[in-house]
């Protein structure tokens, strides 16, 4: 017998006893918030909860969001981007003399390639404001995985819509099959002595722009 | 001080695993409460992370209806499981994955080695899991040749202190920033000479320590905070980013996860990313959640294996009592509002899971096996206050557990031969109090009891077989009268 007939007719037995079927899911906790996407509310608690773990965040016409963004970077020398990035937002982030990396055009590149590029620009998919959560599923503007974990500045830019007020308002959003990444940083650790250090091995760095 | 009642009384050296350590709990509590920069240490991680816990946890309106639907949820996958494990199976398939099914700790053990070495390497990385730590892997690996760099900070402090975790989610909560200087200095080859004990200048020792592995490494190793039947996907929730690193870098990706961290729908998430973080960290959100379904073409590993671990599940599932235990989401928040747990810490429970879910968990896992086994000793590591339960993002009933494992392993003993000392003080009590003659006899002993006491009106030290009470717990000194006395005194007619 193979170990997965095993293990599953264990699981059996151990069941077999069981003639009650279990009573359904109380769902009576707040599904849907007070607040619709993006209203004024919404933005308060999600740059509140931002500023709380130290994440750098402004809130920003669409006319500003060119010149913010070269602010932003103001230390970067240089910036990865995915390959399907608004070119205005690429645009901005050439400013000032910054080198830009394609992903993917012409090559896709290294991990070590990546290692000594300062920073990355991207959009999101869904933030959460009560946990001050942003989400990347690599849809837009996004790109993979590891363009934004490996840099050591991310900086964001957050479309006031995209800002919803609770989890589960998010996690309908979402595409499951989609590579997700959600992030509340940046990395952070509180191994010694539960004292929270910024920055481990993700970005250091978590800069927000979000665009009203 | 911590309290155990009816410790069973003959103990043999068992087969030392990660679910079972050589000693007893008691004596194992004995050694540990001896150190006291240890006391210290944990002292001031539990209450720090207790606080933090309260705080996000009050601010959350809804907080009890989410652990009414993360109980439900549990106890409907309990009941679901073989068919959540295939709808899992086929949709991890369908997305790329590989399954592997592992009946014990050696099959997965053996299915990792041979993953490895099929990819031609003899190092990998791996995220901080109690799953490939319940099953000793690094220590089969490194048998086997294969080098597992734990990526965690606190699972690199411990592996470079030679050491074993003491907490579930901070498994170096019983060392302080001096130790871990030390310990880096000593072992870390390219740790900076100048390294001081500030936090932030230890973990970016760490950082760089660990970068150059991360850029490299082909293969890593994870385990899983859930698993979601309907789509496949799996998650993994940390603070650092070597999570991520090591799900996202290598090309090959090897989880091993146990079969109770299914969840049946996408949808199921709400309620879990709420209850874990806050209840966990104290946090309202982890720094870093991921999620992947089998393999994305052209994003992170794309040759992706899961081992799904029963290694003792079956067991516990099979207890309709114990069943309970595997609802637990390892977040940790019973061992830090338990006060055994914050004077022993976690090495006195001989087992990778400590504290009191540890106490309930580990003997479900392996089985007591009579008053031989270490493992019986562990549902009496409690005071019984409940605040386990009280913390318990899916309500597991802890105390009840461990009420119901103590009545097992008093009921395991009854065969002996040879009468213990809990079987000859109660047949000794029944005897006197069955006759009036014989307990007015034995009340007026009872003054006794005074002169053993000190000013502090406690009996600190009695001999033998009172000893193993005053060993571990002061004794009040009896009334100067008794009941009987009084009511002569107080109602003359």
């Amino acid at each position: 017998m193979s170990s997965r007939e095993t293990v599953l007719g264990r699981i059996r037995s151990a069941l077999a006893a069981d003639t009650t079927p279990p009573p359904p899911i109380p769902r009576d906790y707040i599904r849907v918030g007070d607040h619709p996407p993006g209203s004024p509310p919404v933005l308060e608690l999600m740059i509140d909860r931002l500023v709380d773990y130290k994440a750098h965040v402004r809130e920003i016409t669409p006319d500003q969001l060119a010149d913010a963004i070269d602010t932003a970077l103001t230390d970067q020398r240089s910036v990865v981007l995915a390959p399907d990035l608004d070119p205005a937002i690429a645009a901005a982030a050439a400013r000032s003399g910054r080198t830009l990396t394609t992903d993917g055009t012409p090559t896709v590149l290294t991990p070590a390639e990546l290692d000594r590029i300062d920073a990355v620009v991207t959009t999101a998919t869904v933030a959460i404001a009560l946990s001050g959560t942003i989400t990347l599923d690599g849809g837009p503007g996004q790109g993979r995985r590891a363009i934004t974990l490996v840099p050591d500045f991310h900086l964001v830019v957050l479309h006031a819509e995209q800002i919803v007020h609770t989890v589960p308002e998010a996690i309908a959003r979402l595409d499951p099959v989609r590579p997700l990444t959600m992030i509340a940083g940046p990395s952070a650790t509180s191994d010694i002595e539960l004292e929270r250090v910024e920055g481990v091995h993700g970005p250091r760095t978590l800069s927000v722009l979000i665009v009203r | 001080m911590s309290t155990f009642l009816g410790i069973p009384r003959r103990h043999a050296a068992q087969e030392e695993s990660p679910l079972r350590g050589a000693l007893p709990f008691p004596k194992a509590a004995r050694r540990e409460l001896a150190n006291d920069q240890l006391r210290r240490n944990l002292a001031h991680a539990t209450s720090v992370i207790r606080s933090k816990r309260a705080l996000v946890v009050d601010e959350m309106p809804d907080w009890e209806a989410l652990r009414d639907a993360g109980a439900a949820t549990k106890t409907q996958v309990m009941s679901n499981l073989p068919a959540l494990l295939e709808q899992f199976e086929a949709n991890v398939t369908a997305r790329g994955g590989v399954v592997h099914w592992a009946t014990d700790a050696q099959e997965a053990n053996r299915i990792v080695t041979e993953l490895v070495r099929a990819q031609g390497v003899d190092e990998v990385i791996k995220v901080k899991s109690m799953a490939t730590q319940e099953i000793g892997l690094n220590e089969y690996l490194e048998d086997n040749g294969i080098a597992a760099v734990e990526t965690d900070l606190a699972e690199l402090i411990v592996q470079l202190g030679h050491d074993t975790p003491s907490h579930i989610l901070v498994p170096a909560i019983h060392r302080n920033r001096t130790e871990v200087r030390d310990i880096f200095l000593a072992e870390m080859e390219d740790a900076p000479a100048d390294l001081t004990d500030e936090p932030r200048r230890l973990a970016m020792a760490a950082r760089e320590h660990l970068r150059r592995k991360f850029l490299a490494s082909k293969v890593a190793i994870s385990g899983t905070n859930f698993g979601i039947a309907e789509t496949g996907t799996i998650g993994v929730v940390e603070s650092e980013g070597n999570g991520r690193m090591c799900v996202t870098l290598p090309e090959t990706l090897i989880t091993v996860m146990g079969i109770e961290k299914i969840l049946p729908t996408f949808t199921d998430l709400e309620v879990f990313l709420q209850l874990l973080p806050r209840s966990s960290t104290g946090e309202r959100m982890n720094p870093y959640t991921s999620l992947w379904t089998g393999v994305t073409p052209g994003d992170g590993p794309q040759n992706f294996h899961l081992i799904l671990l029963d290694n003792g599940r079956t067991n516990a599932l099979a207890d309709q009592v114990g069943r309970a235990a595997l609802h637990c989401i390892r977040c940790s928040a019973c061992l830090n509002v338990c006060p055994v747990y914050e004077r022993t810490g976690g090495h006195a429970y001989g087992s990778v899971y400590p504290g009191p879910i540890g106490a309930v968990l580990t003997p479900q896992l392996t089985g007591m096996h009579g008053h031989h086994d270490v493992n019986s000793t562990l549902p009496y590591a409690s005071s019984l206050c409940g605040a386990c339960y009280d913390v318990c993002p899916v309500k597991i009933p802890i105390p009840d557990l461990l009420v119901e494992l103590r009545g097992r392993a008093v009921d395991a003993d009854r065969g002996r031969t040879i009468p213990g000392g809990w079987d000859a003080a109660m047949k000794a009590a029944a005897w006197i109090m069955s006759d009036p003659t014989r307990f007015a006899a034995a009340e007026k002993g009872l003054a006794a009891g005074r002169l053993v006491a000190g000013r502090d009106k406690k009996i600190k030290h009695l001999p033998f077989p009172g000893s193993a009470w005053t060993h571990t717990k002061d004794m009040p000194a009896p009334p100067k009268q008794t009941f009987r006395q009084w009511w002569k005194e107080t109602h003359h007619e």
